[in-house]
């Protein structure tokens, strides 16, 4: 059964109740204590996020400092419901102008009845998208509580069409004067290294985010060089595509608007864009990475007392382009009393609160190499017989314009029926997703 | 941009339900809607602002959307509790579900579907019936879901007036999200239904299928979910779904690529091309990899999911082991799903990678982590022959670091090992050996014993070994009593020599005159008559050739699997259980009595004062227990806690002294083990059903001098597989106090063979004192479920269907009917459910159904003349098996 929820609770670290909605009369509205009482007093908070208690089963998920629990007591689609708890909160996000936590949820409980009102009806999920709703649930009372000559409620005409329309996505009638499509691929890379330098596992993940002010209802069709695409066309067209890299792409799930029969025939992307700011698709990729650094560490415990730790960074991505804000973190013992360092470049210091040697550069040029050396005094301490299990090393860093996966945009081409001209750009950046190099 | 609402949480000084009331019927509107926001943040924040309804209801005929929702959302809340009140909004709903503003009308329509007041529901189907036709089709969309609504309130109401027939013609509605929504409430009452009302044709199939394009994400979940039903006439048209569904695979939302996975999987049962079902494999392998980027809640779902595909499609990730290797910073429930399809993937080939992530795992913070890392490599080597030996090589350097608990876990399943291969790798003993003195844990201790007996012939000072462990033999846990007798058998009869003979005396003087565990005491005496009439027969059966295990550990049964492939993305597939063994799909108990039982109510539960507000279905508490009649308490009534009750903030409200004069209670749970047996711990039990579900109801009492704390419990394998459905919540008890608990128990856990008996063996311990093991009895009418009502057409029918000799029946000379009212009350209060009756001569012969879980139904026929003893029960049932313990029920329900 595709029903997702029952109870919609939204609980405060404390366990009091900041807002609920009851959707279905199978759950007693007390089943929240039950939730308290078994799962936020006990230890059993953070194993598992899926729980039965009683008649009921609770699904959570944690969002800064608010618990949402979902209770259902019929066999429900949990990945429905998760679904629609994250997806609930982006909007809510995208109401509220960013945060999502205690204080915004009271400030704007009117607004959150509201809208759990409208985006669940009886336990089923229905239209979440921000774009749409905005139409017509509007933050009237919070714009203006004292002036009361606002016009009452003149809904745009057609918002329900719109709601419910093939397109639910996109309204109709936008004007802008400059028509403008931005583009941004933000790939992260996910590394998993061994002590002894060999690759466990590495993939990246990417998004492509789309900026769309594009007036009217226009369809837009995007050219990537990833290989399935390419082959299609040189089919289509009977001619061999130009030399040049192309890549494989694992897996790629689109948004909503695309038409996904559409491309699995035809291997195209297309679609109408929602308005404003939407991440149109994401992709994984696992062959032929371009890991954008090497790190060599090697780290020396001498005696009980003293640990000798260096760290090699190699830049290995073009020499004209530079990474911004890289940060290595390297674990050390608990029991760590000092650091001292030396670095070729940035600056290094030890922290307590995360047991761990951070060495932060902020811009790193390709091809370049660098590197940290310190000399770390622990207390001694009474022999522990447990050794000290290292956890890997990790790193945080961004390299604008490169692409780990190579990929690029072959095109976008933008067709409305009023044939306007529109200026495209393109952005990309390379991010560190979970780039971890045991030691 | 953000709000401030939470001014309207800050209390004033006045009272504040004078003040808000006063506000609410201000003359200025500006006034009255903050009042109202007032009103919900109260009700937020869980006061009772029920007494305002009349002035909130005033407000409701507004022309502002905000505030009349408000209202709207202060009604759902309340309008239950104030039902005669709540009619006051009726003429406005009405209003508002023909307003021109289709916002308006939808709104009246969902949340009037919301108030689940009778009254109210009469006048719910004139709009209903207007807006399931409406123009607009935000208004359908949103009447779609309320028929559903309606259903579950009133399922007759829903067929008299044809709503059926409007909803299944929004299946063919232009609008998709239309579509998807009836699709959804159709799927919805199809479930609550034993009628056919929602088939699916090939003709909908097809149209359902197109209207896949167009639907939101939601609603692609809504059709996916009910086409999953779908059974295929050939493999034709199995392709030929599975050709449209697979573009699916490529949505970014979890919900609709799951659910599409749940449909491919169906329909390849039936595809015989296996070029097409490889292909299909191999495209269903990248989303599902994909899904391991989402949330880590979502990663979670994925994994249990993945756990059952591979199971039954090992192909479809086997080169995709590296996805699952464990991030550092994975919560820990995603790491230990993880690992588990780590195992179920691992092979020859990539055996060698998957063994160095396992031990890096090994020495990483989390224990219950570690230890299932090691746990793993043992699996692995049971599983991987010619990988055994590499697997063992890391256990041993795992061994060699000398963390504690690896040690033990370590050595837990080497002895599996040993089990696998027996005479090939005993030549680590000794190694093993080493590490004898640091193991504190009942299991490891356990199976070192078991080694150590076991080769006993190469193990040069085995008896020196054993004899260490035996100075503690008492105060060990019973596991480890049972296998070192075992052992010290062995050895005796490996090495016949004086000190293993003066051994073996200890021990069994020790396992019979001095112990109180009947396990232990009649093994122990098996093998004394064993070693005292024919030693040579001692040996053929204790040192018996053992049958090699397999590693089918967390192997599901294929029909069981098949079941949960079929629930995919859904909580059966989290859970790994069938719906039916979580699901009590009984709305009865959520309604008070006195909708339910009209005049039930009293009578029924006139004898039992353990009557619990909310549960239509308490169990007949007061019935005598006839195993323990005498040993029965009347001193400490246990407060049997209601579930929903542990909300009360006081954290020791579960502790109930027993000085105190205890608070309206139940009658005294019979004593399962005295208090003087029991060294002071006194506990009584029984087995209750409430709410749809079966408890084990236990209290327990502490008469001895010491606090006693960690209480765990464990189910023998019994005839309906009853085992605990969650952990023993059971406080420290200090001495002097008692402490309730409800326990959840689950079904078809572990099963016993052989035939039907009601006997529940028991086994309680906890950190202070030994195991206590004692008797209970499964009644099994705790076992009928609340879906055991039978229409008279279906009742006719089964009796029918069913063969002469599945039909048994018995005389309960001594019960009496007195009234037929009160014996019907009493036993639907048990749900057996009355179907229809009728006179024969002076007889009343009355007919009912039951139904126990796995849907086994069982017609009864009682025959009994009014108040003269002597009652006939003639039951037929698929399951005759059954009828001994089913009369049993029915004569203790009819006595008490």
């Amino acid at each position: 059964m595709p029903v997702a929820a029952s109870a919609v609770y939204f609980l405060n670290l404390r366990g009091d109740v900041l807002i609920n909605r009851l959707y279905r009369d199978d759950v007693g509205g007390n089943m929240v204590d039950a939730f308290r009482m078994h799962i936020m007093q006990t230890k059993e908070l953070g194993t598992c996020p899926v729980r039965q208690i009683g008649g009921c089963s609770f699904f959570y998920m944690r969002i800064s400092n608010v618990y949402i629990v979902i209770v259902v007591s019929t066999n429900a689609n949990v990945a429905c419901a998760f679904k629609f708890v994250v997806e609930a909160v982006a909007l809510f996000k995208s109401y509220f102008g960013g945060s999502f936590d205690e204080d915004a949820i009271r400030n704007n409980f009117v607004l959150i009845y509201e809208l759990l009102d409208e985006i669940m009806d009886f336990g089923y999920p229905q239209n979440l998208s921000p774009e749409i709703l905005k139409l017509y649930i509007t933050q009237e009372g919070v714009r203006s509580p004292f002036s009361s000559k606002q016009p009452l409620d003149k809904p745009v005409p057609n918002a329900t069409l719109q709601v419910t329309g093939a397109v639910g996505w996109r309204r109709e009638g936008l004007v802008y004067k400059k028509n403008e499509v931005f583009l941004d691929i933000v790939e992260s890379v996910n590394l998993l290294m061994s002590s002894k330098g060999s690759v466990l596992r590495c993939d990246v993940t990417g998004k492509v985010l789309m900026k769309c002010f594009l007036s009217g209802m226009p369809d837009l069709k995007l050219g990537l060089n990833d290989k399935i695409g390419l082959e299609k066309e040189s089919q289509l067209k009977s001619r061999p595509t130009k030399s040049g890299k192309t890549i494989e792409l694992d897996d790629v799930t689109f948004h909503q608007c695309v038409n996904l029969t559409r491309f699995n025939s035809e291997k195209t992307v297309s679609f109408v864009p929602p308005d404003g700011e939407f991440e149109l698709m994401k992709y994984r990729i696992t062959e032929g990475v371009n890991l954008p650094f090497r790190v060599l560490p090697t780290i020396k415990e001498l005696g009980r007392t003293r640990m000798e730790v260096n760290v090699k960074v190699k830049s290995v991505f073009g020499a004209k382009m530079f990474a911004l804000g890289v940060v290595i973190k390297v674990p050390v013992p608990k029991q760590t009393a000092k650091a001292s360092f030396q670095v070729t470049s940035g600056r290094a210091k030890y922290n307590p609160s995360i047991d761990s040697l951070v060495w932060k550069i902020k811009k790193f040029p390709g091809q370049t190499e660098s590197t940290m050396s310190a000399e770390v005094e622990l207390i001694s301490t009474i022999a522990e017989k447990k050794s000290w299990t290292r956890p890997p090393i990790q790193m945080e860093f961004q390299v604008p314009m490169f692409t780990a996966s190579g990929l690029r945009v072959r095109f976008l081409k933008v067709w409305e029926k009023s044939g306007y001209n529109t200026v495209e750009w393109v952005r990309y950046i390379t991010k560190a997703g979970s780039y971890e190099i045991r030691c | 941009m953000s709000g401030h609402d939470s001014k309207y949480f800050s209390t004033t000084k006045k009272g504040e339900i004078p003040e808000l009331k006063e506000e609410l019927n201000s003359q200025y509107k500006d006034k009255r809607k903050d009042a109202v926001k007032k009103v919900i943040a109260a009700m937020t924040v869980g006061k009772d602002v029920s007494s305002l309804f009349t002035d909130v209801v005033n407000c409701m005929q507004t022309e502002n959307l905000e505030l009349k929702k408000l209202v709207y959302l202060y009604l759902i809340n309340y309008a239950k509790s104030q039902p005669d009140l709540a009619i006051l909004a009726v003429n406005t709903f009405v209003k508002d579900s023909q307003d021109p503003n289709p916002l308006i009308r939808a709104l009246a329509v969902r949340t009037m579907g919301c108030i689940r007041v009778d009254k109210i529901t009469e006048y719910l189907c004139d709009p209903l019936q207007r807006c399931l036709k409406d123009d607009d089709p935000y208004v359908r969309k949103t009447a779609a879901i309320c028929v559903a609504k309606l259903y579950d309130i009133n399922a007759e109401l829903v067929e008299d007036r044809g709503f059926l027939d409007a909803l299944k013609d929004l299946i063919s509605d232009n609008n998709p999200m239309v579509v998807a929504n009836a699709v959804a409430a159709l799927a919805e009452i199809q479930e609550s239904s034993s009628r056919p009302i929602f088939e699916i044709t090939s003709h909908t199939l097809s149209k359902l299928l197109t209207a896949l394009n167009e639907c939101t994400e939601w609603g692609q979940v809504f059709i996916l979910d009910a086409l999953s039903k779908y059974k295929a006439a050939d493999a034709r048209e199995a392709e030929n779904i599975v050709e449209r569904v697979t573009p699916r695979l490529q949505h970014a939302n979890c919900a609709v690529v799951l659910s599409a996975v749940k449909m491919i999987l169906q329909q390849m049962e039936l595809i015989t091309s296996t070029d097409v079902v490889r292909n299909l494999c191999k495209k269903m392998a990248p989303p599902l990899v994909t899904l391991l980027s989402a949330e880590p809640e979502i990663q979670y779902v994925a994994l249990r999911n993945i756990n059952l595909i591979v199971q039954k499609r090992p192909t479809i990730l086997a080169h995709e082991i590296k996805v699952f290797f464990c991030k550092y910073n994975d919560p820990i429930y995603v790491k230990m799903e993880k690992l588990e399809i780590m195992i179920k993937l691992a092979s020859d080939r990539n055996i060698d990678q998957v063994l160095l992530e396992f031990k890096e795992y090994a020495t990483e913070v989390d224990v219950d982590f570690v230890r299932k890392a090691v746990r793993a490599i043992g699996r692995c080597a049971i599983k991987l022959e010619r990988a055994a030996e590499r697997c063992i090589s890391v256990l041993l350097e795992l061994i060699k670091i000398k963390v504690n608990y690896v040690v033990q876990e370590a050595i837990i399943v080497i002895k599996d090992i040993f089990r696998r291969y027996p005479n090939t790798y005993e030549s680590i003993i000794a190694t093993l050996c080493e590490s004898l003195d640091t193991l504190d844990e009942p299991e490891a201790k356990a199976s070192m014993i078991w080694i150590i007996g076991e080769y006993a012939e190469r193990i040069d000072n085995a008896d020196e070994l054993l004899e260490s462990f035996l100075e503690s033999f008492p105060e060990e846990p019973p596991q480890v009593q049972l296998q070192l007798l075992t052992a010290t058998v062995k050895l005796f009869l490996k090495k016949p020599t004086e000190g293993p003979q003066q051994m073996i005396q200890v021990v069994l003087n020790n396992a019979t005159v001095e112990t109180d565990n009947p396990d232990l005491r009649d093994r122990a005496y098996i093998y004394w008559r064993l070693l005292s009439t024919d030693p040579e027969a001692a040996k053929d059966v204790v040192l018996a050739e053992k049958p090699v295990i397999s590693d089918d550990s967390n192997q599901l049964d294929p029909s069981l699997l098949d079941e949960l492939l079929s629930n995919i993305a859904t909580l059966s597939s989290v859970y790994h259980k069938p719906p039916e063994a979580f699901v009590t799909r009984v709305k009865t108990t959520q309604k008070t009595e006195e909708e339910d039982y009209p005049e039930a109510g009293e009578q029924s539960y006139s004898d039992s004062p353990a009557r619990v507000a909310d549960s239509g279905a308490s169990p007949p508490a007061s019935s005598a227990n006839p195993q323990h009649p005498a040993s029965r308490q009347p001193a400490a009534p246990a407060a049997l806690p209601d579930l929903l009750d542990l909300g009360m903030d006081n954290s020791g409200s579960a502790i109930v002294s027993v000085d105190q004069p205890a608070s309206p209670a139940g009658p005294p749970l019979p004593v399962v083990l005295p208090a003087s047996s029991g060294q002071g711990l006194q506990i009584s039990a029984q087995l209750i059903r409430r709410d749809g579900q079966v408890f084990y109801s236990m209290m327990f009492e502490n008469n001895s001098q010491v606090p006693l704390d960690g209480f765990m419990i464990q189910f023998n394998k019994n005839t309906f597989g009853l085992a605990a459905g969650g952990q023993l919540q059971v406080p420290q008890l200090l001495p002097g106090t008692s402490a309730s608990t409800l326990l959840p128990m689950v079904l078809f856990q572990n099963i016993s063979p052989g035939p039907a008996n009601t006997l529940l063996q028991v086994a309680i311990k906890n950190n202070q004192q030994p195991v206590w093991y004692f008797n209970d009895k499964i009644y099994f009418h705790v076992l009928f479920t609340e879906d055991g009502r039978m229409e008279r057409s279906t009742f006719l029918e089964t009796w029918k269907s069913l063969p002469d000799s599945n039909e048994v029946s018995r005389d309960f000379p001594a019960s009496v009917i007195n009234s037929v009212e009160t014996t019907l009350d009493r036993l639907a209060a048990s749900n057996m459910f009355f179907i229809a009756k009728r006179k024969h001569a002076n007889q009343e012969v009355l007919y009912l159904s039951a139904k126990i879980p796995r849907g086994i139904p069982f017609l009864i026929e009682l025959t009994a003349v009014i108040g003269t003893p002597g009652v006939k029960c003639a039951i037929k049932t698929p399951s005759p098996e059954m009828a001994p313990l089913f009369f049993e029920a029915v004569e203790t329900l009819l006595k008490s």
